[in-house]
């Protein structure tokens, strides 16, 4: 059952890990361009939903169609070659390379797809001036605040230009005022550029920031905006 | 919200006519209720009938008159008295939620459901502040954020009894 | 505070303890950190353990460089005691007969490649005196070998030594009569042998005098191989001590968090340090003890060692226990001087100032200083402060480049900029810390600069002795000489060697002095030349001779020298007599006859040139020229197999006691092989021991960086990316290092090859050693690809 229009759909999800099942027949679809927040508790499959449909892990059944492609039956290579040019990505913490400045740091999923450095860390700068952070350029995420290095984080996202962007708790580990501005940028220039976003959270608050939301609930994934 | 002593408030500053006294306050606290003018006429009365503010003047340029109120020491007193005294924190003990949840449980009605519906009502309210809140000024977002931190609260409860469904019935409806 | 004011007094709170004493509370803060290395669940275990190994390893192998003196002494005390006892300084003088003195003749031989050293021995009376760790004399034909010669003789495919050794095996040397335990030895009797046919009469065994003083250049070359071995070792033991540390700052930082102050967790890392640094040399005291029961059945370079001569010297061994642990802790506070940890975390610092260069360079130069303050040293120089001061130099030298090579990783990796992503990771994280990288490299640098240096030395010392020989064994390979063997034994004997199977040619002559015949006074000089009897095969093989009939006699001059040739001609007069082997009973009188032409001699197989007189065999009866001696080279098909041992073996056979040489640049060449060979698998292990470190620390890096490699798993990244990050990582530093070991090698090298008065024989020695770092490089990163590939799994994704 793939719901018209959208752009990433999953029917059916399965996936167990050891003898817990983490999705249980979950069923989930997204629009271009729409802001879906996956909700629910912790330990509900919220996590797992997201990596199965970013690509990072292939369900145990069930079908995931990205584009008109079948995501689950690609291989690792395509998935992940898909990941770096239409997917984006935003962790609630760690994931910012800490070597790096925070300028390379958002111009390294273009530099994964190919783009000259110069290009990349132009085009880098301009989502950091969009999400007010430009002025940390040259300084390495450990000498930036935590809300900063989320918006970073975002920035990065944004900047290889992809269809998707999976968000994991991104506001996790911030205060209510950085996590909300956080989410104001993110899905301000999301919906500004088009860009679907899939917003796992267990925030209410955050949740809200959405079109649309979906719980998950022992695995199983309920679209209660249509159910109501 | 104590109308009178807000009134009050707001004479501090200098006296004010009725109408006045009116549009300020909707203009700051009003933005969901307006005041009724009846209102604003009954409330200066009971505060001059006690004291707290006469009439400084009364003024009829080719229209009805309009009396123009003044605060007395009494009240500054009065509103003193009032921005010290702590609001009561609401105990929500008489919840319509939670009867609700019982009488679904008692009459074998599905209490998930009517739980679900109702996360599913407060998340778009929330939503809906959300988008205001986005769009408004500072003192748009400071009462959204009110709002939205209530709902929030009530969204955790309709969690936390979601979760705990089993339990209640067998307390309810052993 | 009416908080505070309404509760009740609180009960009778338990006394606090009283302040402990400082000393007190510096030993229970280092106890608290043994308890943490001991009890610190899996993680701390094997952190621990990793240091207390990488420590071991360490000591084990300074325990077995501390022994070397003792095992020095001890092989040089049974050397001496079973040495005949000098009865005066000229070694031909022959001890008074009595009945216990002995009759011998060294008849040492070689056996693919390896000494067989041995003694034929005649009893002059009933209780003859015997050599150290032997019990009995052997009689006639009978022999009592060391276990390792008795083993290879019982192995199969030796034949050919079992022939030349053709005695009955009557007994085992014991220990004490043995160099080492795979020294191959045998004493054999005889009831034939006499002064005349080479005997030399002995009194006793055990040579009194001390032994000559170590060369210099040798002791240059021990010191330096120690150096070149030990300060990798430090390095490593110094690095093994930080295995771990960033978990250990983070659990630290736990401590604060609950009240500890620094000063506190500083000590309790030093005791976490101090307990992995015990471990270790109990863990390095047992490497050593179990490796020294193998170390006597393994042989490298001819060389083993029985395992009661390894025992540590006592002062060095008290040493490396005091100093181990105590690098151990000073180690870890320099480490932590670094660090601050927080309640909340552990902050890095120290980046604000970047590494100085001034004082870095000054140990370089202090080096090279002392070097000047030392001056040359020649092989024959007795100098015996000289040697510290060039080990002293090169330390200063070696230990510089190590500290030279942070500043310089740093100075390098901080002008990198962009490059592909991979290069830029890479760059950037040393960047970030080029601090342990460096630091294990250090280690690269110094055993590599240390090995070319040693190497270009070898090779200078090496160069020089083969220049000197001149030997040429494209005409002879092998060259033997029998003296005091009548004319009639030396024509058979060419014989028999031509009979040999394998020979192609053998020039074989029989030398005796000829004299010019008369009375002289004492201060007069007899004038004396050579004769020099022999086919005429032979003899155009010594001179160069156009005609040549049997019954020919030629005189020849040296070319070249006037003063030898006027000498020649004063004893070779053509058509008068000359006295023939003077000195050994009575003398031979002989006509040189008159037509004999003079031709000019040439140099023989072993690079000597012949003059004199020389005679065909049908000009003179060899056999009856007294004094005479036989010299045979010989020239072989060296397709034959085992062709040497065949030849030995007729030599054996001839006379035991002849001394036979090989006359083969490639012999030489295959020793000086061996020690660079031994050079190489030195370094190569202190390498090895360096690159298991570089490897933990690599592992150590990734795992804390699971998490983010897994993130960069989900962004889609390659594995090559990362894979070729971790490439460059290593390869980086590691070639740096490289270059400062090349280039300081090189230097240190040259300035070593001058210092002992040699020339550089070869600047690319330094290619295998570079060879070796690179394949280094590539193992770290290959054995660290796995582990990488396991940690980039989506898995590391999930939040705990």
């Amino acid at each position: 059952m793939i719901p018209d229009g959208s752009l990433l759909a999953a029917h059916d999800l399965r996936k167990t890990y050891g003898s817990t099942p983490a999705l249980d027949g979950a069923s989930f679809s997204v629009h271009p361009g729409e802001v879906v927040a996956v909700m629910g508790p912790s330990g509900s499959g919220k996590s797992t939903l997201l990596h199965c449909l970013a690509g990072i892990i292939t369900p145990d059944s069930g079908t995931i169609t990205y584009a008109g492609r079948e995501l689950s039956a690609m291989p690792d290579a395509e998935r992940s070659a898909l990941r770096r040019s239409d997917f984006g990505f935003v962790f609630q913490f760690g994931q910012l390379v800490p070597e790096l400045t925070c300028v390379e740091n958002v111009a390294l999923p273009l530099r994964l797809n190919g783009v000259r450095r110069k290009a990349a860390e132009r085009t880098a700068l301009e989502w950091m001036e969009r999400l007010e952070v430009d002025d940390l350029g040259a300084q390495r995420p450990g000498e930036v605040s935590g809300g900063q290095g989320q918006r970073v984080a975002v920035a990065r996202a944004l900047a290889g230009s992809p269809k998707v962007i999976f968000a994991d708790e991104p506001t996790g580990a911030l205060d209510s005022l950085n996590g909300e501005r956080v989410m104001e940028l993110l899905t301000e220039a999301a919906r500004s550029a088009n860009v679907a976003v899939v917003l796992v959270t267990h925030e209410a608050r955050v949740a809200a920031y959405s079109d649309r939301d979906v719980t998950v609930r022992d695995g199983r994934a309920r679209d209660l905006e249509h159910a109501v | 919200m104590s109308i009178g002593h807000t009134l009050l408030g707001l004479l501090e500053s200098g006296p004010r006519h009725g109408y006045d006294l009116k549009r300020t306050f909707d203009e700051k606290f009003g933005q969901d209720r307006p005041l009724h003018y009846g209102q604003v006429y009954s409330t200066m009365s009971r505060l001059l009938k006690n004291g707290l503010v006469e009439v400084d003047g009364v003024e009829s340029e080719g229209g009805p008159e309009r009396k123009r109120y003044a605060i007395t020491d009494a009240g500054i007193t009065d509103v003193t008295q009032w921005l010290a005294q702590p609001e009561k924190p609401e105990p929500y003990l008489q919840s319509t939620l939670y009867t609700k949840v019982v009488l679904a449980l008692l009459t074998d009605r599905s209490a998930a459901d009517l739980l679900d519906a109702q996360r599913s009502a407060h998340l778009r309210m929330m939503r809906i502040l959300t988008d205001r809140k986005r769009k408004g000024d500072l003192a748009d977002q400071l009462i959204c954020d009110h709002a939205l931190f209530h709902l929030e609260a009530d969204l955790r409860w309709l969690e936390l009894t979601a979760a705990r469904l089993d339990q209640l019935a067998k307390v309810v409806a052993p | 505070m009416t908080l505070l004011d309404s509760r009740t007094a609180p009960p009778a709170a338990p006394e606090s303890p009283k302040p402990a004493s400082c000393g007190a509370v510096v030993l229970r803060d280092l106890g608290l950190g043994v308890r943490f290395a001991a009890a610190g669940g899996r993680e701390g275990w094997i952190r621990t353990l990793l240091t207390a190994v990488g420590v071991g390893l360490g000591v084990a192998l300074l325990l077995l460089a501390s022994s070397v003196p003792h095992l020095l002494d001890e092989r040089n005390a049974r050397e001496q005691a079973r040495s005949e006892t000098q009865i005066s300084d000229s070694p031909d003088v022959n001890a008074p007969k009595s009945d216990s003195s002995v009759l011998r003749i060294n008849t040492t031989t070689e056996y693919h490649d390896r000494t067989v050293a041995g003694y034929l021995m005649r009893p002059d009376g009933s209780t003859p005196v015997l050599p150290s760790g032997v019990t009995g004399f052997p009689g006639a034909d009978e022999m009592v070998v060391s276990p390792a010669l008795r083993e290879l003789l019982a192995e199969p495919g030796n034949e050919l030594l079992r022939e030349r050794l053709p005695y009955e095996i009557t007994g085992t040397i014991q220990d004490a009569g043995l160099r080492s335990p795979g020294e191959l030895l045998y004493y054999a009797g005889s009831d034939t042998l006499t002064t005349a046919s080479g005997g030399h009469r002995i009194a006793g065994y055990g040579d009194e005098r001390a032994g000559d003083p170590l060369p210099p250049l040798l002791i240059v070359l021990v010191v330096m191989v120690c150096v070149v071995l030990l300060v990798p070792v430090a390095i490593f033991i110094a690095t093994a001590v930080r295995f771990g540390g960033d978990r250990r700052d983070r659990r630290l930082a736990a401590l604060r968090l609950v009240g500890a102050d620094i000063r506190t967790t500083r000590r309790i890392a030093a005791g976490e340090a101090l307990f992995g640094a015990l471990l270790g040399l109990l863990i390095g005291l047992a490497f050593f003890l179990t490796g020294r029961e193998f170390v006597g059945s393994v042989e490298i370079w001819d060389v083993s060692a029985f395992p009661a001569d390894l025992v540590p010297d006592s002062m060095l061994a008290l040493l490396i226990v005091v100093a181990v642990p105590l690098t151990a802790v000073l180690v870890t506070l320099v480490a932590m001087r670094s660090v601050v940890i927080e309640p909340l975390g552990v902050v890095r610092r120290g980046r604000e100032r970047g590494r100085r260069l001034w004082w870095r360079l000054l140990m370089p130069f202090a080096g090279l200083a002392v070097f000047g303050l030392t001056g040359r040293i020649s092989a024959y120089e007795y100098a015996p402060e000289k040697p510290f001061g060039i080990a002293a130099g090169s330390v200063l030298v070696l230990v510089g480049l190590a500290l030279l090579l942070p500043w310089l990783v740093e100075a390098c990796v901080n002008r990198l900029r962009g490059g592909p992503v991979p290069w830029q990771l890479a760059t950037r994280r040393l960047q970030l810390s080029s601090g342990a990288a460096s630091r294990a490299v250090s280690g690269v640098t110094v055993a590599v600069a240390g090995a070319i240096a040693l190497q270009m030395m070898f090779a200078a010392m090496n160069a020089d002795f083969n220049r000197m020989t001149g030997q040429d064994p494209t005409r002879a390979q092998f060259a033997g000489y029998s003296e005091d063997v009548t004319g009639e034994a030396a024509t058979s004997a060419v014989e028999r060697f031509r009979a040999t199977k394998g020979v192609d040619v053998v020039i074989g002559s029989v030398e005796a002095y000829a004299s010019k015949p008369g009375d002289y006074a004492d201060e007069d000089v007899q004038p004396t030349t050579s004769l020099t009897v022999g086919t005429c095969a032979t003899l155009r093989e010594l001179a160069r001779i156009d005609a040549c009939e049997d019954g020919d006699t030629f005189v020849v001059h040296p070319p070249g020298d006037k003063d030898m040739t006027a000498w020649v001609d004063e004893t070779a007069r053509k058509g008068k007599e000359v006295e023939i082997g003077s000195g050994y009973g009575k003398p031979l009188r002989w006509t040189l006859p008159a037509g004999s032409p003079t031709v000019h001699g040439r140099k023989d197989p072993m690079g000597e040139t012949h003059y004199g007189i020389m005679a065909t065999t049908g000009a003179i009866d060899a056999g009856k020229v007294p004094g005479a001696q036989i010299t045979v080279q010989i020239r072989v098909d060296r397709s034959v197999p085992d062709v040497a041992e065949y030849v030995r073996n007729t030599a054996a056979e001839i006379d035991p006691g002849m001394r036979f040489v090989t006359l083969d640049s490639v012999e030489r060449d295959r020793q000086y092989a061996s020690i660079q060979t031994g050079l190489q698998v030195g370094a190569t292990a202190v390498l090895l021991l360096i690159a298991a470190s570089m490897l933990v620390s690599q592992l150590e890096q990734l795992r804390e960086r699971r998490r983010l490699l897994s993130v960069l798993v989900a962004f889609g990244t390659r594995r090559s990316t990362l894979g070729w990050s971790v490439l460059w990582q290593t390869a980086v530093p590691v070639v740096l290092g490289l270059a400062v070991a090349v280039a300081g090698g090189l230097g240190l090298g040259g300035a070593l090859t001058w210092l002992i008065q040699k020339q550089v024989a070869d600047w690319w020695l330094f290619w295998p050693m570079a060879g070796v770092g690179g394949a280094l490089i590539v193992l770290v990163t290959l054995l660290s690809l796995p582990p990488l590939w396991r940690m980039m799994r989506p898995e590391g994704l999930r939040t705990e």
